[in-house]
């Protein structure tokens, strides 16, 4: 019987990609995440911003569980997430993620790095996954690097190879951790446009960003974290024209001034 | 104004010879003095030293019995089952470096090197026949062969592998012989040069395995394995190997029926190879933790399960790291054969302490033996080292 409560959730739910039921985390005493919940519905492009600290790297990384949440419910796609290792492996499957400092294999040339899982998880022939590869290398401007290995390329270049790592497993939603933040500003805008790219083609994207133009452009909502709680939300029209909470227009006169 | 062309500015000329040595051997007047001392010993002390080598030294107790430095008492008439492993190995060597290239291409020529100089050894030994010299020279072009077959597209890797791991099994087997069809030849009277390899090989090829299967117990969430991995890492590292090799020669057949006998060989070896394991895992932990936790966030994002993680991601990064203090722990294993000695048996340093021993006439000879020993077994460790920076080269160490 105690299964009941969340397979009844999973039904109401049946079109929300993500759905977080006061989530919370403790990383020893500190208390990171204070009861985070929010529903994000197939096709939507999510923005959370927020200062350093404030948990919104945490909350994203709860999502296919690379932390554990302690508190509270988290459903990817209808599969609530707990300690059942072949649910955590499902949900890593659908749900792709980019980190701040790439993370690419480097003993691994970029199209290896694309296709490893592919074919160890998903169990596709060499040939085909190499294929998927290559369309996705096109997509994100790079197939001339195929060969290359990470270190032989830039930033921006790098970002792009791991976003078309994440792509490679067909994922329905895909989570970016800051994927700007550790780039050069020549190389942001080569991101973000295969980001806004992405976001175009209807995929569920939930963003860490501080790139307000992009927010602005591609979001449908954003989330203001602050101190592991979320302060406000809203459509960028409402945070930027008219925020309620003084912290959030402190925060965004902080960010835009510059 | 104009830009600078490529005639305006260009890199200084590196120095000449005599500004060279003007820089770094006679800047001022207390370096030149000792640029000449030092150059006076260095002189004297390689003149001396060739000097010896040539004219001085009496290597008779070397020259007169080279075989039993190779084989130890190996039976003469079956000397051809080693010739057979020698040839085999040799082959395999040319094989693997036509697939690989990078560290075998190194040991292959470190191989064939040797070879020639066994071939051309200087012995007047009636035991060393011009057969047995003819013998190394075509072993030595078996090397070559093998490289151009290891050339074809055919031979992977994958097969590669198979074929040495079998080659090891039907060496072994060759070597010791099997009931009627080869005699037995016992393994208390192999020795020498053999021996010292079968240890060595058998330690190296047996303990690295191990040491990782340690270095990642010692590692793991699950407190069992990693209290009992770290608790034989720390008892071992904490003996002597000698002590080891009492205890697996002399202690550990006690426990056993009287009916089990394990070979003396196979008892030596398995101390040998569980001391270096323990190190071998301590070098891999090192490679382990050097890996940054991004790479476990980046496989578990792509669902990459923990076996998968561990083989594809971790694994090939962390031992790539620790190239060069595998390779000193395989030289190290390599050198600490020797200690074979002290449970009877007769590997190369033995051998030539009891032909010191057996002939009076060679009491004032010992330090040719030596030398000529500590000869051998830099010869072999150099090409272990030098190996490995080739296969640092090729992987691009400290690049990627």
């Amino acid at each position: 019987m105690s299964s009941q409560p969340g397979q009844v959730s999973e039904q109401k739910s049946a079109e929300a990609m993500i759905v977080a039921r006061d989530v919370h985390k403790w990383f020893g005493q500190f208390h990171a995440l204070k009861g985070i919940s929010m529903q994000v519905k197939k096709g939507e492009v999510v923005v959370i911003f927020g200062p350093s600290g404030s948990g919104k790297s945490t909350f994203i990384r709860t999502l296919n569980r690379l932390e554990e949440h302690q508190r509270g419910q988290i459903i990817i796609d209808g599969i609530e997430l707990t300690h059942d290792i072949k649910k955590i492996e499902r949900i890593r499957m659908e749900t792709g993620m980019v980190f701040q400092s790439f993370n690419l294999f480097p003993h691994l040339t970029v199209i290896q790095n694309i296709t490893l899982a592919p074919i160890w998880v998903r169990k596709w022939r060499k040939q085909k996954a190499e294929e998927v590869a290559m369309e996705l290398l096109e997509r994100v401007g790079i197939p001339e690097q195929a060969e290359k290995f990470p270190a032989e390329l830039s930033g921006g270049q790098q970002q792009r190879v791991a976003i078309a790592r994440a792509l490679a497993m067909q994922p329905k939603i895909m989570l970016f951790d800051e994927p700007t933040s550790a780039l050069d500003p020549e190389m942001i805008k080569e991101v973000l446009d295969v980001m806004e790219e992405l976001a175009h083609s209807g995929m569920t994207m939930l963003v860490v960003t501080h790139e307000m133009g992009f927010a602005r452009a591609v979001a449908k909502r954003m989330f203001f974290f602050d101190e592991g709680m979320i302060v406000e939300s809203g459509t960028p029209q409402e945070i930027f024209g008219n925020p309620r909470e003084a912290r959030t227009k402190l925060f965004l006169s902080q960010i835009l001034t510059h | 104004m104009t830009t600078a062309t490529s005639e305006d500015i260009r890199p200084p000329e590196p120095p000449g010879l005599i500004a060279w040595l003007r820089k770094n051997l006679f800047s001022n007047w207390y370096n030149s003095i000792l640029t000449v001392i030092v150059g006076v010993l260095v002189v004297w002390a390689v003149y001396a030293g060739i000097r010896w080598v040539f004219f001085g030294a009496d290597w008779s107790p070397v020259t007169s019995r080279p075989l039993l430095y190779m084989v130890g008492q190996y039976p003469v008439g079956q000397i051809w089952r080693i010739g057979l492993s020698l040839a085999l190995v040799s082959f395999l060597f040319g094989v693997s470096w036509g697939v690989w290239g990078g560290m075998m291409r190194a040991f292959s020529l470190s191989l064939a090197f040797i070879l020639v100089l066994l071939a051309l050894l200087p012995t007047e030994s009636a035991q060393y026949t011009m057969e047995i010299r003819v013998f190394m020279v075509s072993a030595a072009l078996l090397i070559f062969l093998g490289y151009s077959i290891g050339k074809q597209s055919w031979i992977s890797s994958r097969i590669t592998l198979l074929i040495w791991l079998l080659s090891l099994i039907v060496i072994l087997v060759l070597l010791r012989g099997f009931g009627g069809v080869l005699p037995v030849i016992p393994t208390n009277i192999w020795g020498g040069l053999l021996l010292t390899m079968v240890l060595a090989i058998g330690g190296i090829v047996l303990s690295f395995p191990i040491g990782v299967l340690l270095a990642l117990g010692r590692r793991s969430k699950l407190p069992v394995i990693s209290f009992f991995s770290s608790a034989f890492i720390e008892i071992v590292r904490g003996v002597p190997l000698i002590g080891i090799l009492f205890m697996s020669s002399i202690i550990f057949p006690l426990f056993l029926p009287a009916e089990v006998r394990i070979d003396r060989l196979v008892r030596a070896l398995m101390g040998i190879t569980l001391f270096s394991a323990a190190y071998m895992a301590e070098n891999v932990r090192g490679g382990l933790q050097a890996i940054p936790l991004g790479q476990f966030d980046a496989a578990r994002a792509i669902g990459l399960n923990n076996y998968y993680t561990t083989v594809l991601i971790v694994l090939p990064q962390a031992l790539r790291k620790v190239i060069p203090s595998i390779v000193g722990q395989f030289i190290a294993l390599f050198k600490d054969t020797t200690l074979a000695a002290g449970v009877g048996l007769l590997e190369l340093l033995s051998v030539g302490q009891s032909i010191l021993q057996a002939n009076p006439n060679f009491f004032s000879l010992q330090m040719e033996v030596y030398i000529f020993i500590a000869a051998v077994f830099w010869v072999f460790s150099y090409s272990l080292s030098f190996a490995s920076r080739r296969v640092e080269a090729a992987l691009g160490v400290g690049k990627r």
